[in-house]
């Protein structure tokens, strides 16, 4: 059995009327060890589908497995950055990683957690930050605590939810290279929602495209075969690179054009028959109303 | 208009500048019995040069008087701290702790402290000589605590869902829980509730130091009513909008202490 495994999950949001499924039948295994990029259209359910991996949302139906155990609810076992960082702002950079590592481990000796931490802020090389606020740092520090956070929290997985999409270009290029250097070296069991392919292919083993919503569903997976280290320029002209993301993306546009004819609009007329201004108008003792639509029985045809 | 050197202090004196005017021609014109300014002045300057006189029950320094008053206004603003604030955390986090309670809360907000008074020296009577402190400090507490139980409730309320998701994830205790992520996400809202507090505690002390006759800012100015010194009434109306003020001010700078990103 797979270490983390999502058969036949179902999601879906609002009450039995105007109920809108979110995620049709997804299933999903993946090996301890493995890094896997799940792409989507932004609004497609990614978040939805973290947030049933970590707990945080029961599906509606079919089972959610980590280690065999199934998926109840959020614990620190699971790991999770999320896209708007979520640190606590009145709490600094070492207290807000403190908190996490206290909580997982609340029998290690100060010392221990203090060291702990201080080992996880260097990881991602803000050491010199460590007693600022999260509102001191910019987007890509924050981010980078937020990594430190789940990190230090030692989780069996970790699950980034689109961590890099609310960051400019160049700060994302960094963060990259970071976690894929943080996850070379301790080889963590890794989901990474993301809305960027490049971004997914890069850093992943496997990609696995999510279809546009509303009922997104998981489409084949694909082993990116690319050996590692990966270089960002170098990877530009790699052949294989530009298959995959080509399947990608044509995977994620057909899905959308699935949806598009489930749009219905009902125009609404006004309430008024049109009047036909050929006819000549009577001056006096003609109408003086408009005819409503609803009063018009049926409509007289003259020869 | 452009701003000029000093202007933060003369712009004021010259609001204080036309209102004095007002009342030097109010009190020659319309009103006789309204003492002029200048013989307010007089006739309070032993109050305000020897602001800490006691010269019997009733006839102190104004610093005195206002010191008793704080006094009582300090216990019964913390009294409604302290029964405000949990529950306007309890209103934020049960939706069915509110159904119950909030009518009611809604229906007590609006009366009168004058209303109240009264029913606090009702239910205190037993308590002999100290009727009249009991009475006040319930009339305080139960005026005071709406803006903290209303602003705490709300702020508990906006707590951002993902600071939540944080206390989840990492399996945070309730106690834990409360004092690292609810409390001080809630802190901005329950300080502003905690300042419109102190306002309304402030403005109920003088009317139940009327109405009890104790010792204060309050009882003084009833006090020189009835024995027609006009003047002090005046005193003590400066006296009671100052020290507002300036409580109005401290509590705005504990707030900005408080307020996070």
């Amino acid at each position: 059995m797979a270490f983390l495994e999502l058969k036949n999950v179902s999601k879906g949001f609002g009450a039995n009327g105007s109920r809108a499924e979110v995620l049709r039948d997804i299933n999903l295994q993946i090996e301890k060890g493995e890094f896997v990029a799940i792409v989507g259209f932004s609004g497609a359910g990614k978040t939805t589908l973290i947030s049933l991996i970590a707990g945080l949302l029961k599906a509606d139906s079919g089972n959610l497995t980590l280690n065999d155990l199934e998926i109840t609810a959020p614990g620190p076992d699971r790991g999770i950055v999320f896209q708007n960082y979520s640190l606590l702002p009145w709490l600094s950079v070492f207290e807000n990683i403190f908190l996490a590592v206290e909580a997982v481990n609340p029998n290690w000796s100060p010392q221990k957690k203090k060291e702990h931490v201080e080992k996880y802020i260097a990881i991602v090389n803000l050491t010199p930050a460590r007693d600022k606020k999260p509102g001191e740092l910019s987007g890509g520090m924050r981010q980078r605590v937020s990594v430190a956070r789940a990190l230090a929290m030692n989780p069996q997985i970790l699950l980034l939810d689109e961590p890099l999409s609310a960051l400019d270009a160049l700060t994302r290029a960094t963060l990259q290279d970071e976690i894929s250097r943080i996850w070379s070296e301790d080889k963590k069991t890794v989901v990474m929602i993301t809305n960027d392919p490049d971004e997914g292919i890069l850093l992943a083993d496997r990609i696995i495209p999510l279809s546009a919503g509303p009922g997104a569903t998981l489409g084949h997976a694909i082993q990116i075969d690319i050996p590692r280290p990966r270089d960002r320029k170098a990877i530009n002209h790699e052949p294989r690179f530009k298959e995959i993301r080509r399947e990608i993306i044509e995977y994620l546009l057909n899905s959308k054009g699935e949806h598009h004819a489930t749009l219905t609009k009902k125009l609404i007329l006004p309430d008024i028959e049109p009047e036909d201004l050929s006819l000549p108008r009577h001056a006096l003792g003609g109408r003086t109303k408009p005819i409503r639509r609803r009063e018009v029985k049926e409509i007289e045809v003259s020869a | 208009m452009k701003s000029f050197k000093l202007d933060w202090l003369v712009l004021p004196l010259i609001g204080a500048g036309i209102v004095l005017l007002l009342w030097q021609i109010s009190s020659a014109t319309w009103a006789k019995e309204l003492p002029s300014p200048l013989k307010t002045w007089e006739t309070s300057k032993p109050y305000i040069v020897e602001p800490f006189a006691k010269r019997g029950e009733m006839d102190q320094g104004i610093l005195r008087f206002t010191w008793y008053s704080l006094i009582l206004v300090a216990k019964g603003y913390a009294l409604a701290l302290l029964i405000g604030t949990p529950l306007g955390f309890f209103l934020g986090l049960s939706k069915t702790f509110t159904k119950i309670f909030d009518p009611i809360i809604q229906v007590l907000r609006p009366v009168s402290p004058l209303a109240w008074l009264p029913l606090g020296l009702v239910l205190f009577m037993g308590a002999g000589k100290n009727a009249s402190e009991l009475g006040a400090l319930f009339t305080i507490a139960i005026c005071a605590m709406w803006p903290t139980v209303l602003n705490t409730a709300v702020g508990v309320r906006a707590i951002p869902q993902d600071y939540l998701n944080v206390a989840k994830v990492l399996k945070l205790s309730r106690t834990k829980t409360l004092f690292k992520v609810l409390i001080p996400a809630a802190l901005p809202y329950m300080f502003t509730g905690f300042r419109l507090s102190l306002g309304i505690a402030w403005l109920v002390i003088v009317a139940a130091e009327m109405l009890t006759g104790r010792p204060g800012v309050g009882g003084f100015l009833w006090q020189e009513y009835n024995s027609l010194i006009y003047e002090h009434i005046i005193l003590c109306i400066i006296t009671i909008g100052v020290v507002g003020f300036v409580l109005d001010r401290l509590m705005s700078l504990a707030e900005s202490k408080f307020k996070t990103a």
